[in-house]
């Protein structure tokens, strides 16, 4: 085991580097830099160009790549080009912001998701499948900035019982109803596609392992149908757990949709902010972090896949 | 007699009731505001985000030598003395001005504003090698007040600044350089500390900061001016970009006022009892044309014209519902300096079509032409559905426009390269929306040839010897009265020779509560927040 988490790990970090090469080099396929949008229109180009010079955006592109890895590999993300602020803050800021919202909506997406899947799956053919069937299929599939408008405009302006936006007073973690209440509507909204997603890949792998001889065979020598059902779940597990860390690090990523129409200082829109602004050390510092996050999260999918389910492990 | 007395007494009661100012009782509260920017502007006195940063961030917490005056609703703003009490041009070198500075100004930290601080500041924007030096904020500086060449103190309250010609208009730019508290600098270390603590001599100080969420100000009860001292308590502010995230804010009753509401959600706004607030100011929506281009067909004045007498105006601000309004020119056809230009370019597809038929243009042989429209960008409006509209609109004059939709940022870009570079993507126009203040600094960065772009703002390449006289003339010239003739003569002049196709000029549209009172909508791109409260 250690071994297969040490080759993970080094593939990981060449998955960062190629990670931050194709970002630094779709960034500036872009025409313009931080400086061009930055500076108002009136601003003409020797303005901008001597400003360039200050930043280093001068420079050529291989030199500008290289003194950004030669900061990270020390630990220094840079600082933005518009706030003059440290990524490492700024990012770590927006990361537990997001993170509010990603793991209440993981939690309630995945059980959600395989209570309705596991449901579906035992109830095949029946109404309760075609029910569980409508709802799973409809959370993968509606538009989630759609469904946030549609929640605003019943639960904050129609009927106001919920904020339609922001995070509260305090910001970060809640502290009181008052500002937990600012979650409930991303939330659910977030939770939707998990809760499809899982839903319809629980329904579909406990269906083929029902399909199987096994269960039969332990219906036949009289297990008790709860028995039978959790060594099903137990085969199950390793296919949706994949998906889940897959979902959870998509929710981390934060969703530049649904964070902009709550207007949620996550980090999703931080990196949306910066994809606008072209503020490059923004925008490598934070794919490179929410990559490293999202390899991690599978790796440790992995490790858990392989302690449930001993076929993996050989 | 008694009777008299009692009358006498009761007239003069009353007379005082009507004399009292009613707000006197009302006054203080807190004042939330949802802006269109993405993020929150810069603190520290030379703030980003376009014009709506130097809105909020700019004028309530720092302040220029001259300031806008924003009381008024039925005029243009104008500009008023601000840090600087009075300015006149040295009688000796037409080429510099002596500034006398205001008296008894702190910083918010409580450090005096004198000739020592405007020096440091003007270090902090234009010297490399100052300490205190603000690479982004020096460019916006010299992007807003190119003609800052040299600068000295005379005594504690006098500055002299020297640019390199006469130029008349001088002062005017002056009105965007503002002025940060060299102490708070000390304290702070850097720029970037400055931001998180800043400093300046305005109405309101920034108490609380937080990147990406808010920005709070507070009532400085120590304000220089006793007339404009805040009657709210504080102003918290939000970047909001989102245009329906700004309604949903309104509509649950998280802040009290968005900038720029959707055009479409103005009916239901009304109906739930919410405030419009428009009024005109100095913006134009236009077609800048490209004359660098060897092709281009606006070569031919009388294309460019047809383009202009062909442009339904009323029917766009009809689809914007009302928060836009015809432009004839750059500036209002009510602005003073708007002139009497020979062409008023009323809606007359037929004058258009005939003035293409003379030039050898037809329903066989339309005039192809392709613009550059962004998605979206600062006082841009609503780019795609407007151009669209404009498209199916000039059809009908036998103009066959097509668009290269890029984002702001391209656009940026090709507007500071020349019209013919690779950057411009080839195309006859831009559709670019500029900030053209009522003050005549910023008129002119557009329409000389000196300013051929890559060297300054004319990126169409537009040029007429008559401006460029008229320019010379202005500059050299200490006559209000001739100045302002002459700028009305310019303006003439650029509508007459159809320089851009004129299109709408935006209602600076903006939605609020009906408990925000006291609010004065200036006509120009900033306004006062001093004289609001709320109820």
């Amino acid at each position: 085991m250690a071994q297969f988490i040490t080759l993970r790990l080094l593939h990981t970090i060449l998955i960062l580097f190629g990670v931050s090469v194709v970002t630094f080099g779709l960034i500036h396929l872009i025409p313009g830099n931080p400086l061009d949008i930055l500076l108002p229109p009136e601003a003409p180009k020797e303005v901008v160009e001597r400003l360039k010079v200050e930043f280093g955006f001068d420079k050529p592109l291989y030199l500008q790549y290289f003194a950004w890895l030669g900061r990270v590999v020390r630990g220094n993300l840079g600082t933005s080009v518009f706030t003059g602020l440290p990524v490492t803050g700024e990012l770590f800021s927006a990361l537990g912001n997001t993170l509010c919202l990603a793991v209440p909506a993981a939690l309630v997406g995945f059980s959600l998701g395989t209570t309705f899947g596991t449901l579906a799956a035992f109830n095949y053919g029946r109404a309760l499948d075609k029910l569980f069937s409508i709802i799973t299929i409809l959370g993968l599939s509606m538009p989630h900035y759609w469904l946030a408008i549609v929640l605003v405009i019943v639960l904050a302006v129609l009927w106001p019982i919920l904020p339609a936006v922001g995070m509260g007073s305090g910001g970060g973690l809640p502290t009181s109803w008052e500002d937990a209440r600012f979650l409930i509507l991303p939330v659910v909204t977030l939770s939707m596609i998990p809760m499809g997603v899982i839903g319809r890949m629980v329904r579909s792998t406990v269906l083929e392992i029902l399909s199987q001889e096994f269960p039969t065979a332990l219906q036949a020598k009289g297990l008790r149908r709860r028995r039978i059902v959790w060594h099903v779940l137990k085969n199950a597990a390793p296919p949706a757990m994949a998906v889940m860390g897959l979902q959870l690090g998509y929710l981390l990523g934060g969703s530049i949709l649904v964070e902009t129409v709550f207007n949620w200082p996550g980090s999703g829109q931080f990196m949306n902010l910066a994809i606008f602004r072209r503020d490059i050390p923004v925008l490598q510092g934070t794919v490179l972090v929410l990559a490293s996050f999202f390899v991690l999260i599978n790796l440790a999918v992995d490790v858990a896949q392989a302690l449930i389910d001993p076929r993996i492990r050989r | 007699m008694i009777w008299n007395i009692q009358r006498a007494a009761m007239v003069a009661t009353a007379a005082l009731i009507l004399a009292m100012p009613p707000v006197a009782a009302k006054a203080g509260g807190t004042l939330r505001i949802a802006m269109t920017a993405s993020d929150v502007p810069t603190t520290t006195g030379a703030p980003d985000n376009g014009f709506e940063g130097l809105r909020f961030l700019g004028y309530p917490v720092y302040e220029g030598l001259l300031l806008w005056d924003l009381t008024r609703a039925d005029k243009p703003a104008e500009l008023r003395p601000g840090l600087a009490e009075s300015w006149e041009q040295d009688k000796n070198d037409k080429t510099k001005w002596i500034f006398h500075l205001r008296h008894g100004v702190k910083f918010h930290d409580g450090s005096d504003f004198n000739a020592d601080a405007v020096i440091w500041n003007l270090d902090r924007y234009f010297k490399p090698d100052a300490p205190q030096v603000d690479p982004t904020g020096g460019a916006f500086a010299r992007a807003r007040d190119p003609w800052i060449k040299s600068y000295r103190k005379i005594d504690d309250f006098t500055v002299e600044i020297g640019n390199p010609r006469p130029i008349s208009y001088f002062p005017n730019a002056l009105v965007y350089l503002f002025f940060s508290s060299p102490a708070q600098f000390q304290k702070a270390g850097s720029w970037v500390e400055f931001a998180k603590q800043p400093s300046g001599t305005g109405p309101f100080k920034i108490t609380e900061f937080k990147p990406r969420v808010s920005v709070t100000l507070a009532r400085n009860e120590q304000y220089w001016d006793k007339n404009r001292i805040p009657k709210l308590d504080k102003v918290v502010l939000f970047p909001m970009p989102e245009a329906t995230t700004r309604l949903a804010a309104l509509r649950s009753g998280q802040v009290d006022w968005i900038e720029v509401p959707p055009p479409d959600a103005v009916p239901s706004l009304k109906a739930a009892g919410f405030e419009i607030v428009t009024n005109s100011y100095p913006h134009t929506w236009p077609w800048v044309l490209n004359f660098g281009k060897p092709d281009s067909p606006w070569k031919d004045i009388r294309v460019r014209r047809a383009l202009n007498y062909c442009t339904n105006r009323e029917g766009l601000v009809t689809l914007l519902n009302g928060l836009a309004e015809p432009a004839y020119g750059i500036y209002h056809k009510t602005d003073p300096y708007f002139g009497h230009p020979k062409e008023q370019y009323t809606y007359d597809p037929d004058k258009a079509k005939a003035l293409l038929k003379e030039a050898g243009y037809g329903p066989d042989k339309p005039v192809a032409a392709k613009v550059m429209i962004s998605n979206s960008g600062s006082g841009q409006m609503l780019p795609l559905p407007m151009n669209e509209y404009l498209q199916q609109n000039l059809k009908e004059c036998n103009f066959d426009i097509s668009f290269d939709v890029v984002d702001w940022g391209t656009m940026l870009v090709a507007t500071r390269n020349p019209p013919t570079a690779p950057q411009a993507h080839g195309v006859d126009a831009m559709n670019i929306s500029l900030a053209h203040a009522t003050e005549f600094s910023r008129f002119t960065t557009a329409f000389l040839t000196s300013t051929f772009a890559p060297n300054g703002f004319n990126w169409q390449h537009w040029s007429n010897p008559e401006f460029e006289a008229l320019v010379s003339k202005i500059e050299n010239s200490s006559d209000p009265e001739e100045i302002a003739a002459d700028i009305r003569r310019a303006h003439e002049v650029i509508v007459d020779d159809a320089a851009w196709l004129f299109i709408v000029h935006d209602r600076n549209p903006r939605a609020m509560t009906k408990h925000v009172k006291g609010f004065t909508s200036a006509q120009s791109w900033f306004q006062d927040l001093t004289r609001v409260w709320m109820e």
